[in-house]
């Protein structure tokens, strides 16, 4: 492994990791607060609202992402809905992983004593005021971790773009490694994913740490 | 003076209060009595808004209020849980201030002032920065005490306060309403100990099971 050929396939390795890096930080801005609605939602007692959420949950968690990814760029013109690929990757992206996190949020409210909005509620709080100030607090303290889980996981699934044709970190490597007829960017493709894991672990650790005055 | 008229309530075609009527003075402590399972839960929730009675009428000295009405100036009566419910991603002073500032919209200082007042008067000083899992079950009562009493209610509701202590603290509960009922608060107590009741009370109602 020279350090002259490392130097040489770097920079096209880096622009696949910006692009990686961009699919995921996206990703977060829009799944987070989605998911979080949705499952307000799904704790809703509208009936209707709550099928078409189940509903969409179990399409987003029982089909592959890989799949929702050629559907979107290539299913829903037909349909007369046009994504560029960025578009396109950022979209199904947003929308499977706001059904994992609508999940696991539902799970965090679901373990909120009753009586906490029964306080809340002789307190006069309104409903917004309660799930703002108590409630939301307490879940996020209790989804940190599976939150955490799902977070390393789209690291690694941002790699799925491939297949709408984007050129993210594991494509730049598989390129070289075909061209030049050699494992090494694909070892180096290895220890970037291991970096950006190692800085996602890090920081969640920290969030966690923040949240460990209460218990 | 609070009076409550023909309350009733049942869930689904279970009967559980009938016809209930009482009335309690200004700065009284009553105490509910009955068999467990009678509904003495279910009266106080209904009477502090958590429970939504099938009809009765509610006055508080001659005018009527409703108990799960919303607004801050609904807010006459307290309430202090079974398992006190602290919040307990907030320190003893924010569980206090919480809704005197959102509510009552309080500005800080002053809400802080005045918490920081009843956490002395309740033994509670230099505590306001502990969290809730910092506290005893005492210190925890003795908060969400503090809490109540933040909103200025008219009525403090208990449901069986010496349930969740150590024995041994039941003296000091029944001081603290004694205490409390010198200042002139209106109490209503549920418990099944007679001792207690006696002991704390200017009248006992006794809920009979259906
Ligand atoms: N939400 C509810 N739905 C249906 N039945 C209920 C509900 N809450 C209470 N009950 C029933 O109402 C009856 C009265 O319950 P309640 O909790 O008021 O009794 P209690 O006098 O407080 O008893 P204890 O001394 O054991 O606390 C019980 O038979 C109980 O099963
Ligand atoms: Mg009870």
């Amino acid at each position: 492994m020279t350090l002259k050929y490392v130097a040489e396939i770097m920079p096209s390795l880096l622009q696949g990791a910006e692009l990686t890096l961009q699919i995921f930080f996206w990703t977060l801005v829009g799944s987070l607060p989605l998911g979080l609605l949705v499952s307000l939602g799904l704790t809703s007692k509208f009936k209707p609202l709550k099928w078409l959420l189940n509903f969409y949950v179990w399409l987003m968690r029982g089909t592959p992402l890989l799949l929702q990814l050629i559907f979107v760029f290539y299913g829903l013109p037909i349909i007369g809905i046009v994504f560029d690929r960025f578009g396109a990757a950022i979209f199904a992206f947003i929308l499977n992983y706001a059904a994992y996190f609508a999940e696991i949020f539902r799970g965090g409210f679901q373990s909120i004593d009753e009586g906490q909005y029964e306080a809340a509620k002789v307190l006069r709080l309104s409903y917004g005021q309660t799930i703002r100030k108590i409630v939301i607090p307490q879940v996020v303290k209790i989804v940190i971790p599976s939150i955490g889980n799902e977070v390393i996981n789209l690291v690694k699934d941002s790699s799925l773009v491939y297949v709408i044709g984007l050129g993210d970190l594991l494509r730049a490597g598989n390129v070289a490694t075909s061209r030049d007829v050699t494992l090494v960017p694909l070892i180096l493709v290895a220890v970037i994913y291991l970096l950006l894991i190692g800085i996602c672990t890090f920081v969640l650790h920290k969030v966690e740490k923040r949240y460990s005055y209460f218990k | 003076m609070l009076e409550i008229k023909n309350l009733n309530k049942s869930f689904g075609n279970r009967t559980i209060l009938k016809n209930i009527n009482l009335t309690v003075k200004d700065g009284e402590v009553l105490a509910i009595v009955g068999q467990s399972g009678a509904g003495k839960t279910t009266m106080l929730r209904c009477i502090t808004g958590l429970e939504t009675a099938d009809s009765g009428q509610f006055l508080l000295d001659g005018a009527a209020f409703d108990p799960q009405g919303m607004d801050a100036s609904d807010a006459v009566i307290g309430v202090v849980f079974q398992n006190f419910n602290l919040f307990p991603h907030l320190s003893v002073l924010e569980n206090v201030t919480l809704a005197p500032k959102l509510v009552l919209k309080e500005a800080p200082d002053q809400a802080e002032r005045e918490a920081r007042g009843l956490l002395e008067q309740l033994g509670l000083g230099g505590k306001e920065k502990l969290y809730p899992w910092q506290l005893s079950g005492g210190q925890k009562q003795r908060v969400a005490i503090a809490r109540a009493l933040a909103m200025k209610p008219k009525i403090l509701c208990y449901d069986e306060p010496t349930s969740a202590l150590d024995p041994n603290l039941r003296d000091e509960v029944a001081k603290l309403i004694i205490g409390l009922k010198e200042q002139g608060m209106t109490q209503l107590v549920v418990t099944h100990d007679m001792d207690f009741a006696q002991k704390i009370a200017d009248s006992v109602y006794r809920v009979q099971a259906q």
